[in-house]
């Protein structure tokens, strides 16, 4: 990679705040660092992502508010995290965690579990209750 | 605040350890740690998942760029690990309030400076804790270009983060020196035969170039096995880990390259410059398949590549960086100082 290489893919990765070290080679065939928002690939490959998992989010957030799911549920996949990793967080058995998943059983959780789960999602308690 | 000179870098491990040698008068660049450590690596392995997919990774284990630079260069270091949390935090507040910079493993999903797009439950990025003023830690992160603030509470939780590899509250600092100038010649060379050993000869079919071979082979059948769209999330995934902060990958073989270029001055062996200049080729088939698997991805533009094509792309990088290694390998055993 050269030097104008680098640069020329900040133009095309469009606003983002953040710039990267990259070693490109400069005329002389000697390796130099440049500041660089990075390629195009990387950015197509992040937003995919973030579109899939926000898209997901909003088929929960229907379903809870349809009534088959617990608001609990949505916020999982907010916060990216699935049953085990939330389970390590929290202390929680798996099994209590899926259960809580169900909107009959989450309106039964006490206010302790329910600090724990907030805790752990960088939520308050009442923007856990809702979507 | 202790007087450390906060050098943006490429990727967080190597730039934590360029840092901190810097810190105790060992002047060395950023590629030259990326290659005394040995870290020019691939791994793909099926049987650890992230986000529910495959691991790829393009960096050795968290840790190991740190540990092999600092053992070559004769540097003692004190890792910890502690169970008790609060523990952790006084022991870091100890070590700071005597001046010594601390580097500190953390799971980036927690760190509240950190830009959103990028904050998966990723455990293994590295930062320095370089001070402590009204309460708030001055850190050092080689990825951001300015140092950073962040408050206990935040530093604990990513410190114990959760998940694939949970960093378990790790702090690593140099202690003292063996000698204060060692002997860069030899190092280059034991580093340059780990990393043919490791890129060539792990006999196992997830590490090194038969790691690549393998990404092709699984590549082929994505689409039959996981559906149109789970496979474009595969394949995201990868891009994800050969762009991202913190793993490498085209990356990486650039700065492998300029790591080249300097030991072909440290050995006097003009070939080695021959040999950066092969690896920028490899850095940037690299580049290329990523841009065609994110046209595939976002299924844009004409000429879109199948996953078949793809596959045949990694298969002849994978070629490509193993003729690198056999004759890097080549030149380092015959070399005489």
């Amino acid at each position: 990679m050269k030097i104008e290489e680098a640069l020329q893919e900040e133009q095309s990765s469009g606003n983002t705040q953040l710039r990267n070290v990259y070693y490109a080679l400069d005329e002389q065939g000697n390796y130099r660092q440049v500041l660089s928002a990075g390629c195009k690939a990387k950015h197509d490959a992040l937003s995919l992502t973030w579109e899939y998992i926000s898209k997901e989010a909003e088929t929960i957030r229907q379903e809870v508010l349809a009534g088959k799911k617990s608001p609990l549920a949505y916020h999982i996949r907010m916060c990216l995290l699935d049953i085990p990793l939330l389970a390590a967080y929290t202390g929680l058995p798996k099994k209590t965690i899926k259960k809580h998943l169900e909107a009959k059983a989450f309106l039964q959780v006490d206010a302790s579990i329910l600090k724990k789960y907030a805790d752990a999602m960088h939520i308050t308690e009442e923007e856990l209750k809702s979507v | 605040m202790i007087a450390f000179e906060h050098k943006p870098a490429a990727h967080c491990e190597s730039g934590v350890t360029s840092n901190l040698l810097n810190f105790h008068g060992i002047n060395i660049s950023e590629p030259m740690v990326l290659g005394l450590g040995s870290g020019l690596f691939f791994s793909h392995m099926p049987f650890i998942t992230l986000h529910g997919m495959a691991v790829t990774s393009f960096r050795p284990l968290p840790g190991k760029i740190f540990s092999r630079v600092t053992n070559l260069l004769g540097v003692k270091v004190k890792t910890r690990r502690f169970i008790d949390k609060d523990k952790s935090m006084q022991a870091l507040d100890r070590l700071i309030a005597r001046e010594m910079p601390v580097g500190v493993l953390v799971g980036v999903f927690h760190l509240p400076y950190f830009p959103k797009e990028y904050r998966f439950h990723f455990n293994a990025h590295n930062i320095a804790v370089i001070g402590k003023e009204n309460g708030e830690y001055i850190v050092s992160d080689p990825v951001i270009l300015q140092k950073e603030t962040i408050g206990y509470e935040a530093l604990k939780r990513c410190r114990y983060a959760k998940g694939t590899y949970p960093p378990y509250g790790k702090m690593y600092w140099i202690d003292r020196m063996k000698t204060q100038s060692p002997d860069l010649q030899r190092a280059v060379v034991k580093a340059i035969k780990l990393n043919c050993r490791r890129m060539l000869d792990i006999p196992l079919p997830f590490f090194g170039v038969h790691g690549i071979r393998l990404l092709a082979k699984r590549m082929r059948r994505w689409e039959k096995r996981f559906g149109t769209h789970r496979a474009a999330l595969n394949l995201a995934q990868v891009i994800r880990m050969l762009e991202e902060i913190g793993t490498g990958g085209a990356g990486f073989r650039f700065m492998y390259a300029a790591f080249l270029q300097e030991a072909a001055d440290i050995l006097r062996q003009p070939e080695c410059r021959k040999y950066a200049a092969q690896m920028t080729e490899a850095g940037d088939r690299w580049r290329e398949f990523a841009a065609a698997a994110g046209r595939k991805f976002k299924n844009r533009g004409e000429d879109l590549c199948t996953y078949d094509e793809l596959a045949d792309k990694l298969m002849k990088i994978a070629g490509a960086e193993e003729a690198i290694f056999r004759l890097l390998r080549q030149t380092v055993n015959s070399y005489k100082p």
